[in-house]
């Protein structure tokens, strides 16, 4: 490598990193506004009392990790298709870090909807189809993370990783669909469809700023982790040529 | 170019092109000789129906004991154990051709890829249907329940399209996998789940008595899944081989 291209790429990490530091930064701070506007801020729901009313407070957060989760698996797909269509290792490594920082934040919207549905529906878990869909996602996502350590040969890795991806993906409609027909209690905040929904409120302006709050802080905690991962994930991948290069 | 195969039946001259006729030919052609090595092998399909029987009267053990109605978990017991004995049947579908050492004879073939995975397709929903004439009976003597009514035979009909239409790229995706025959269940049966519940609750629907009208969208939800997985699996599969 030519001292020239070393002292480029330097100056490119060196701006990799003053990125990575802002956002970590701006998550860290959304973060802490999230909480207070949560805790604090936001007006109780009227219609609900005690425990219930309390319980509701954990909406934003539960909430915000759904936004999240979201976010993290048409990113996913995105890598996936893009990768299909050029072989650019770089959307596979995004592909990767989407799924696994949307495993953890949909973790996150399950086990705090768990939390939330004892107060609110008297049980920790039940088969209602946004439950069941998100939980059926977070398992087809952790079969990819197993699936890609099944694979020796790095290119085979990315091309089987990224169309079991895209599959992954275009099932998650269907499965929430089917899942929607059997019996469902789960509030429809919205559009209000399913207000005899157990739990439900009506949302106010104070809940729909702190809700923005959660989208936002949930945005930049997945752009900053998945950023995080999928540079760690080049570095494994220039190291790994690295030593091939070096033992043959 | 006179080839002829070890029973002295002529070699079916295959190019690549040619039209639809020609395409279905090909695809044909894939279908009969897994057909014709199962006959000769009698590897999958025995070992399906043995393991459907098999699960069936342990299914009829476990819940005969606790509970009062077989109809209420008929639909239940008929697709878990048709989708665990199609596991078994899609696990050899490429798994076989790679254990064989035949896989890059297959791919040499002078046809599009895809006619591949449609001739492996169709020899997979033959197997599995074959399998479910044997359960459905086996069902009816054990649990007393009779499914063999139209509407359950269509849902088992469409959901084993689903089924195998995405278990065969799968089963292709695995072949060359580490740990490839608990791999394919773990990739396959989370993806199933749409296939799975409406399945479940179409059955259910028909047993009950309901009308047609209440359980009609479970149908229009199989034919959305075949449909869609379907065109993307054939879309895919000419990229399975590029690598390595």
């Amino acid at each position: 490598m030519s001292t020239q291209t070393l002292s480029a790429s330097k100056t490119s990490v060196r701006g990799w990193e003053m990125l990575q530091t802002a956002l970590n930064i701006a998550t860290a701070l959304a973060m802490a506004a999230l909480m207070w506007a949560a805790l604090l801020y936001a007006r109780p729901a009227l219609n609900l009392a005690g425990d219930e009313q309390l319980a509701q407070r954990i909406f934003y957060l539960h909430m915000g990790c759904n936004i999240g989760a979201l976010v993290a698996f048409l990113m996913s797909v995105t890598g996936s298709i893009v990768y299909l269509l050029t072989r650019d290792m770089d959307w596979d490594r995004v592909t990767q870090a989407s799924i696994e920082t949307g495993i953890i934040i949909g973790l996150g919207t399950v086990t705090t909807g768990a939390i939330w549905a004892k107060p609110a529906w008297n049980t920790f878990w039940t088969w209602d189809p946004r439950l069941t869909a998100s939980t059926i996602t977070v398992l087809i996502y952790i079969a990819y993370l197993l699936f890609r350590n099944g694979i020796d040969n790095r290119r085979t890795q990315a091309l089987f990783g990224s169309i079991y991806a895209l599959f992954a993906f275009l099932s998650i409609p269907l499965t929430y669909y089917s899942a929607r027909w059997f019996r469902s209690i789960h509030p429809v905040v919205f559009d209000g469809e399913n207000m005899e929904g157990q739990g439900g409120f009506n949302i106010g302006a104070t809940m729909t700023q702190t809700l923005w709050i959660a989208v936002v802080a949930f945005c930049l905690l997945f752009s900053a982790l998945m950023i995080m991962r999928w540079r760690q994930l080049r570095h494994e991948d220039a190291l790994e040529e690295l030593r091939e290069e070096f033992y043959s | 170019m006179s080839a002829y195969l070890s029973d002295g039946e002529p070699l079916p001259v295959m190019q690549t092109g040619g039209g639809p006729k020609r395409y279905l030919a090909k695809v044909w052609a894939i279908t009969r000789k897994e057909l014709q090595s199962e006959w000769r092998a009698k590897e999958v399909l025995g070992t399906m129906t043995v393991f459907a029987v098999l699960a069936i009267i342990i299914f009829g053990m476990a819940f005969d004991l606790r509970v009062p109605q077989p109809e209420m978990v008929a639909p239940g017991v008929l697709w878990v154990v048709t989708l665990f004995a199609g596991v078994m049947g899609l696990n050899r579908t490429f798994g076989a051709e790679a254990d064989r050492g035949s896989l890059p004879a297959l791919l040499l073939a002078p046809m599009d890829r895809s006619a591949i995975y449609f001739g492996k397709l169709l020899a997979s929903l033959f197997f599995m249907l074959a399998t479910e004439v044997i359960m459905l009976p086996i069902l009816l003597v054990i649990f007393d329940v009779n499914l063999m009514r139209p509407w359950i035979l269509a849902a088992l009909i469409l959901g084993t399209i689903g089924y195998v239409s995405v278990g065969s790229l799968f089963g292709a995706l695995t072949a060359s996998a580490r740990a490839r025959e608990t791999m394919l269940p773990i990739l396959l049966l989370p993806l199933m789940v749409p296939v799975f519940m409406a399945g479940v609750a179409l059955t259910g629907g028909v047993l009950d008595g309901r009308s047609f009208s209440d359980f009609r969208h479970w149908l229009g939800i199989l034919t959305a899944y075949d449909l869609i997985f379907v065109t993307i699996a054939f879309l895919v599969f000419d990229l399975i081989w590029q690598e390595g």
